[in-house]
This record gives C-alpha cells, sequence and structure tokens, in this order.
C-alpha cells in the first residue's frame, strides 16, 4: 500500500505518516468529538455492507426469475419494485436499478468507466477488479477481450452490449439458467449464481465451477 | 474534467487481475473510511457529485499509484477541509497524538442528532438505508419537465471539455448515437457539483455501435449504452448543421455521407431491425432458460 500523499498540502512533511490508517483514524476521532457522526451507527454501516448487503441478494433475485416467468417480467419492467417483492431493499445505489437480461442472441455487461458505480444492494460493494483501471479502460473498448480473460469466448454473432454506469442508474445482468438445472429447487439455483455473472463477466456453470459451455 | 479517471477506451493497463475469495475490504481503515463517507453524504455536509468530483481532483499520477478506498480519503479529507468541517491543523494535532499512542476516540459530547445518529439501532440494510435517506437520496426529479428527445432519435454526444465535474466519458464526446431510453429527470452533476443547483433533465441511455466509437475494425455486433444528459447531447440534425457550418468541402462530405447511412442500414445483412436497448432485451427473450 502507497503512502496517502499530499501534495497540495503546505504543511510539514517530516512527521511519519503511517499512511492511511492514522489518517482515518484522526478524521473519526475529529467527527466523533464534534458530534457529527455516530460510531454506533458507522459500525451499522460497516456491517451491513460486510455482512447483510452483498451478491447472495443478487443471486436470490436471479433464481426467483429463473422459475417465475411472472417475477422474471416484472423484474425486467421495473426492477425496484421487483426486489421488494422477496425482500430486499432498493438501498443507496440501487435507487434506479435495471435488469438486464442475458439471452442466446444478446450477451449485456456492466461497468463504471468513470468510478466505479456499481449496484449495492443487490451484489454489495464492488470487487477490486471491477474498480481497476484494466476493467474500466478495456470494458468499453475490448470487452471480448475481456470476457477470453474471464474464461469464456463469445461467439461471433451475439450481440454484445456494454453498459457504461455514466449516471445514477444501475445495472444488474439476469444471466442465462444453465442447462441441465431443470430439477433444482430455487435455493440450489442461487447457490450457482456467481457475482461475474451478474457483472455480466461470467456464464452460470451447472454444475458449479464446470467450464462455460458456448451461448449458442 | 479531462481527468485520470475518464479511463474508458485507454490502452496500457493489463490484464483484468481477480481476487480469489476476495473480502469486501482488505483494511480495517477501509470500513471505516466507506462508513464515514456515506455517513456524511447521508447527513448532507457534501453531495455526491461534490464526492466524485473531489476524487477527480486527485493528481494524476497520485490517482493511479492509490487504491480506490485511498481516493476515498483523499476526497473525504479534502471536502471536510474547504467545507470548513475540519481544519488541517485539527488533523496534524490528531494524528500526532495518535502517533504518540494517546488520545483514542472520545465519546461525543452530545448526541448526534442528524440522520446518521438513527441509524445507530438499524438491523438490516434497509434499516441504513431509511436511515440515510434511502429513496430521499435519490437524484430523480418527477417528470414534468419536457423531453427534448425521444427514443429511436439520432444524437451526437456534444465534444466538450469543461474543466469542472462531469459524467460524459471523452471516449463518446463527438460520436454519434440513439436515444434508447428515457430514464426521467434527474440532477445535472455538471452544476450540481458547483453547488449552483439542481438544474434537473432528462437522462437518456444512448446507443453507440463499437464501430462508431473505435473504427471499422471493431465488431459489427457490439454496442456501448452510456447514460448521457440533455446538456451533453444534440440532435444530429443540429450538429449536422453546425458542423457542416465549421468545416471545408471536403470534412462536409464525410459528414453528410455519414448523416445519409440509416441505422437500419448499417446492420449487418439479414439481420432484423435492431432491438434497442432494455426493450430490445426483453423483445429478442425468445430462449427465457437459456440453452
Amino acid at each position: 500500500m502507497s503512502s496517502h500523499r499530499h501534495d497540495d498540502h503546505d504543511h510539514d512533511h517530516n512527521a511519519p505518516d503511517t499512511g492511511p490508517t492514522l489518517r482515518v483514524k484522526a478524521l473519526e476521532t475529529l467527527l466523533v468529538e464534534k458530534g457529527l457522526v455516530d460510531p454506533a451507527a458507522l459500525d451499522a454501516l460497516v456491517d451491513t455492507y460486510e455482512h447483510k448487503v452483498g451478491p447472495r441478494n443478487g443471486a436470490r433475485v436471479v433464481a426467483r426469475a429463473w422459475v417465475d416467468a411472472g417475477f422474471r417480467a416484472r423484474l425486467l419492467a421495473d426492477a425496484v419494485a421487483a426486489i421488494e417483492e422477496i425482500g430486499l431493499a432498493a438501498g443507496p445505489q440501487g435507487e434506479h436499478l435495471t435488469v438486464l437480461e442475458n439471452t442466446p442472441a444478446v450477451h449485456n455487461m456492466v461497468v463504471c468507466t468513470l468510478c466505479s458505480c456499481y449496484p449495492w444492494p443487490v451484489l454489495g460493494l464492488p470487487p477490486v477488479w471491477y474498480k481497476s483501471a484494466a476493467y474500466r479502460s478495456r470494458a468499453v473498448i475490448d470487452p471480448r477481450g475481456v470476457l477470453r480473460e474471464f474464461g469464456f469466448e463469445l461467439p461471433a454473432g451475439v450481440e454484445l452490449r456494454v453498459w457504461d454506469s455514466s449516471a445514477e442508474l444501475r445495472y444488474m445482468v439476469l444471466p442465462m439458467r444453465p442447462a441441465g438445472t431443470e430439477h433444482l429447487a430455487e435455493d440450489e439455483l442461487a447457490a450457482l449464481v456467481t457475482r461475474d455473472s451478474m457483472i455480466g463477466t461470467a456464464l452460470v456453470t451447472y454444475p458449479a465451477g464446470a467450464a462455460a459451455r458456448p451461448v449458442k | 474534467m479531462n481527468g485520470i479517471h475518464d479511463m474508458g477506451g485507454m490502452h496500457g493497463f493489463g490484464p483484468v487481475v481477480r481476487e480469489r475469495d476476495e473480502p469486501v475490504f482488505h483494511h480495517e481503515w477501509e470500513r471505516r473510511i466507506f462508513a464515514l463517507a456515506i455517513a456524511m453524504m447521508g447527513s448532507r455536509t457534501f453531495n455526491i457529485d461534490q464526492y466524485r468530483q473531489a476524487i477527480e481532483r486527485m493528481p494524476p499520477d497520485q490517482y493511479l499509484a492509490t487504491s480506490y478506498y485511498e481516493h476515498w480519503l483523499y476526497a473525504f479529507e479534502r471536502l471536510l477541509i474547504e467545507k470548513g468541517v475540519v481544519a488541517r491543523t485539527e488533523i496534524d494535532v490528531v494524528m500526532a497524538a495518535l502517533r504518540a499512542g494517546a488520545r483514542p476516540p472520545q465519546p461525543p459530547v452530545g448526541k448526534a442528532e442528524s440522520a446518521v445518529g438513527a441509524a445507530e439501532n438499524a438491523q438490516d440494510a434497509a434499516g441504513v438505508a431509511e436511515a440515510l435517506g434511502g429513496g430521499a437520496r435519490s437524484l430523480r426529479y418527477d417528470e414534468s419537465y419536457r423531453a427534448r428527445f425521444k427514443e429511436g432519435d439520432r444524437v451526437v454526444a456534444r465534444n466538450m471539455n469543461p474543466v469542472g465535474h462531469t459524467r460524459v466519458p471523452r471516449y463518446v464526446r463527438g460520436h454519434h448515437g440513439v436515444i434508447c431510453r428515457d430514464w426521467g429527470v434527474f440532477i445535472f452533476p455538471d452544476t450540481h457539483a458547483r453547488g449552483e443547483g439542481a438544474n434537473p433533465q432528462h437522462c437518456y441511455a444512448v446507443e453507440f455501435e463499437a464501430r462508431e466509437l473505435w473504427g471499422g475494425e471493431y465488431p459489427a455486433d457490439d454496442r456501448v449504452y452510456v447514460d448521457l444528459w440533455e446538456d451533453y447531447l444534440d440532435a444530429e440534425r443540429d450538429a449536422h448543421s453546425s458542423e457542416a457550418k465549421s468545416l471545408k468541402n471536403g470534412s462536409r462530405k464525410a459528414v453528410a455521407k455519414f448523416g445519409a447511412k440509416s441505422h437500419a442500414k448499417s446492420r449487418p445483412k439479414g439481420r432484423a431491425a435492431k432491438p434497442m436497448g432494455v426493450r430490445g432485451a426483453k423483445k429478442s427473450a425468445p430462449h427465457p432458460d437459456g440453452a
């Protein structure tokens, strides 16, 4: 981890800076002392995004859409209302959620080239690779190359749609249900659904972890 | 601003490196800066566009050399100082004390009265979201503003290079696209970041063909969708007339030729007219359960 430099600061830099740990602690200390934040509220926020909100939420949405055509239709028409049906709330970074359906003819994938916008209520906080310069730069100009690195070759003739989350809309991909899963229950299906498949950089496979099958 | 954050289409960053079994946070300080930033946005100390702009103002070499949450820390500290919430000297004093092993965080003198404090007993995401304003945080307005464009309209992303915050990526500026969805009316980030008001206007999903953005050798089937506000867009015919006025004959011919190309005609032979965007995704779903 590189040290946190402040080139535009005009104060003394001779004192050792042990990096972000100390600086963050100082800022929290000050804000708590000023009564501007409540440490317990901060703890609740951390706990929420570390333990309660994550890609398992999105996986539940996907599995429900696979087994319930009516739900799928409602999800594609109004994702915010549909996820509330299964007890999820469209909280921060999900107020304007749209679900994009992958089919044998159309593959969707999601990026935020300008920062790292991501649909928190259904996928949690984004992984480091999603926030990386490599993904943000290449997803729009070399999406098929990126997919190859993630382990599958999108066949020529499949329309590839890359969604750059440049405004307040947030996107989640509804991946295709893998073949041979007709006998699985909804919760078993949810267990197959990976985070990357809901970003659009992977296919859902069955058995889980099997090589990705060609889309066509 | 034409900053390092605007990365779409750049080369040279190498492969996308993934971490196996990645934790949500890698360090305790990441947890704290994440929560601090969300809390202070929740109490309206700064808005999300000001926060993004603060990250964008990071010197580019520093931006590339630091992690995502270090960007957050930079923006957070800078905004607190600029807004007069804390003074740089205060930060220095507390850091020195902490470094010397003194001064653990003290309990607040009075109970925090902000919405943030209400999240204390939140049991779940919904509770936290509600405490932070939930839907009230939405940047969408009611839709009583006239829309300049409708679905199917051909548009050009303006060639603009504002030095302040903007959400029109460089890689689409000057390029032709099609309105594929009107998302409704949203606060305009450029003015919102400057503290110059909401300037609400329609925001659209605009479809760009990969070949239009990157050149003829790119796959004909690939498209990029970018959500763009009205002030980032011109109707194609308006863009033509203003371009034609300023261009010499040769260039004008090229523009005219492009303009004559209908969207449908640009499709590979034998393909149906383009299914557009989200609506298209629904239409083109004859195999709902996959192969």
